[in-house]
């Protein structure tokens, strides 16, 4: 990662370009203060660079918050909304081409456990094709279904589980 | 009575999970130490019993209420009170515990008013062979069980259970076990057992088994661990650590393996578990999702369902490993899978036609036909070990429990939770066991019902729990 930060100011600009009417990130950048890294040497702070390119928040901002895509109940055919978001990160992963992604696929609770493992792999892996098909390796992007295992929204409704049933791209770091 | 047996299973649990050295097995990352294997019951010879009427019958069908039979179970006695290392107060207390788990077994299940030991004449070792009958006629129960516990000079128990009825004043049945003392709770099981089949009719079920998953934490950090127990909630063990989640075990015909999905290597992957071991490994070796894993009824074979590019299948592994073979074919999701008692054929679960329904094949593959048109969606079908039954969730609006013959008639539905799910057969083919999760909260239990449908209850566990899978009656 670190080598990467040496490219932010040279790209920060194309991140703009897709910056307008962002949903807030499902993960928030870091905050700008000393951290600590995995192997516990202290990093300073950078001024004011944004998320880090290979990070989920860059990816996100740079995607617009388009890196869920949702699907309807028992479905997982790529709708207009979906090929829209799926879009936008396959010209996200055209630009940044070291970077991988791994699909989450995921499913509401109002299914049995195991047919819905099977339907989040399902959804991940339509993600995953209609990207190739835009163009990205298939060796970029990686597949995980956790079925109703990780609800995202916590209500037993409707509202809640149509947040649920999504498939989340999420960069490997 | 009963929370005595629910201390028992708390205290069992932290003791269980012990230090992390079972990371024996590459791949191991979540195992905690491993299980030692119960030890072995040697039976005594059975005499008194006349085998040649069936007991009472038991249809599903059946209305009446003859699920009433008052049972008195007194104090089991001991030949002289002895020190064991089954009971901190030696074998008198020991027999009055054995016959406080009988109690509690027969009064679990809706056939019987059992009358436990504590509010009952504690009978002599004598008396035993000899009941005392003019102090139980006028107690309103129609069956007397007694019982007695002797120390071995080898450390071993020996457990007598002797079954009466008190109108006739006779002898209906007897039976003896050597046990471990470890494995003390056992005598008490197979008691029980001798006792239900002699007054149904049925084949036993109390001495067996069950795997499930404990959850606890939040809805969307669930933390999710096998465990093990036994099918009254006793001996409860945590089999891993819950740093990965775990879902849908299986016990081996044998006792000896678990069958279970871990994300251990961040990924839905089934492994069988050696709970001797403690080792695990890979069912398949494979770069691809491995779900819904079962095994054969003879131990030989394991059914699991693989996701290859979003389309998952039936495959069948021999045990002890080697080349899957592919039993399904079709795209969508063809998942699960549960032999019939015979091996010859598998019900199903799959989404070909369009929704969840359930189907049938032959062992190898061949002849699948779908079994259910009930207009709601067909899914985790089980076969009864009697052969004679399939359950399944029935998801109509709300999940629930619901039974059909093999040829996928005569469906009917057997609870009315929000979300019932995932049924499992107890050995004998007489009662389901499931998992109820609640609305909202997302909390989940697992729960019984019978094939009447009438008498339901819940199990409890030291914490949340979901999918319960009943191993077969004990050797």
């Amino acid at each position: 990662m670190n080598t990467r930060l040496a490219t932010i100011a040279l790209l920060s600009g194309t991140i703009a370009l897709a910056g307008c009417a962002k949903k807030a990130p499902e993960q928030l950048p870091p905050a700008p203060e000393q951290t600590t890294t995995d192997n516990g040497t202290t990093v300073a702070p950078l001024e004011d660079t944004g998320p880090t390119l290979g990070s989920q928040a860059h990816f996100e901002d740079a995607v617009n918050g388009q890196n869920v895509i949702y699907f309807d109940t028992d479905r997982f055919n790529i709708d207009s909304a979906d090929a829209a978001a799926l879009q936008t990160q396959a010209q996200y992963l055209s630009q940044y081409r070291a970077i991988s992604i791994t699909i989450e696929g995921h499913a509401d609770e109002r299914g049995t456990r195991e047919y819905n493992l099977a339907l989040g792999e399902r959804r991940a892996n339509s993600a995953k094709n209609y990207l190739t098909s835009l163009g990205v390796d298939a060796n970029r992007i990686r597949t995980v279904s956790y079925g109703k295992e990780r609800p995202v929204a916590l209500a037993s409704n409707a509202a809640a589980w149509a947040q649920n049933r999504r498939a989340v791209s999420v960069v490997i770091n | 009575m009963k929370q005595l047996i629910f201390a028992l299973a708390l205290f069992a649990s932290p003791v269980s999970v012990g230090p992390v050295s079972a990371q024996t097995s590459g791949q191991g990352g979540d195992l905690g130490a491993p299980v030692a294997e119960g030890g072995t019951v040697e039976t005594l010879g059975e005499t008194g019993a006349e085998t040649e009427e069936g007991g009472l019958s038991f249809t599903v069908t059946d209305e009446s209420d003859w699920s009433d039979i008052g049972v008195a179970i007194a104090g089991f006695a001991a030949d002289r009170d002895r020190p064991t290392p089954a009971n901190a107060n030696g074998t008198a207390a020991l027999g009055r515990e054995i016959s406080r788990v009988i109690t509690a077994n027969l009064r679990n299940n809706g056939i019987f008013r059992p009358v436990g030991p504590d509010s009952l004449p504690q009978p002599s070792f004598a008396q035993i062979t000899a009941p005392s009958w003019g102090s139980w006629s006028g107690r309103g129960v129609e069956m007397l069980v007694h019982g007695y516990v002797s120390a071995r000079a080898d450390g071993r128990l020996t457990v007598g259970c002797y079954l009466y009825d008190v109108a006739l004043q006779d002898e209906l049945i007897r039976e003896g076990w050597v046990v471990p003392p470890a494995d003390w709770r056992r005598a008490a099981h197979k008691c029980s057992d001798l006792i239900y089949s002699r007054l149904t009719g049925e084949s036993p079920f109390f001495d067996s088994r069950i795997a499930y998953i404990a959850e606890t934490g939040p809805k969307d950090k669930r933390i999710k661990r096998l465990a093990i127990m036994d099918s009254d909630g006793a001996n409860h063990r945590f089999l891993t650590l819950g740093s990965a989640t775990a879902l849908t075990p299986r016990y081996s015909p044998d006792y000896k393996k678990l069958l279970y999905l871990s994300y251990v290597d961040g990924n839905p992957r089934i492994y069988v578990y050696d709970i001797g071991t403690g080792r695990q490994q890979l069912v398949a070796e494979t770069g691809n999702p491995t779900f819904a894993p079962r095994w054969s009824p003879d131990g030989r074979n394991i059914l699991y369902s693989m996701a290859v590019g979003g389309n998952t299948d039936i495959y069948r592994v021999s045990a002890n490993g080697g080349r899957s073979v592919r039993l399904t074919d079709t795209p969508g999701i063809d998942i699960g899978g549960s032999y019939s008692p015979d091996g010859s054929k598998i019900v199903f679960e799959s989404d070909r036609s369009g929704s969840q329904q359930c189907y049938v094949m032959d062992a190898d593959g061949t002849n699948q036909r779908r079994l259910t048109f009930f207009g709601g969606r067909c899914a985790t079908p089980e076969w009864s070990p009697r052969g004679d039954q399939i359950v399944f969730t029935r998801i109509a609006g709300d999940f629930n429990i619901a039974v059909m013959n093999p040829n996928g008639r005569n469906l009917r539905v057997l609870t009315s939770g929000w979300q019932d799910e995932a049924p499992t057969w107890a050995p004998n083919g007489r009662i389901i066991q499931f998992f109820r999760t609640t609305r909202n909260s997302g909390r989940s239990n697992l729960w019984q019902v019978d094939l009447t449908g009438r008498n339901e209850r819940r199990l409890k566990t030291p914490v949340d729990a979901s999918d319960p899978a009943w191993g077969p009656i004990l050797p």
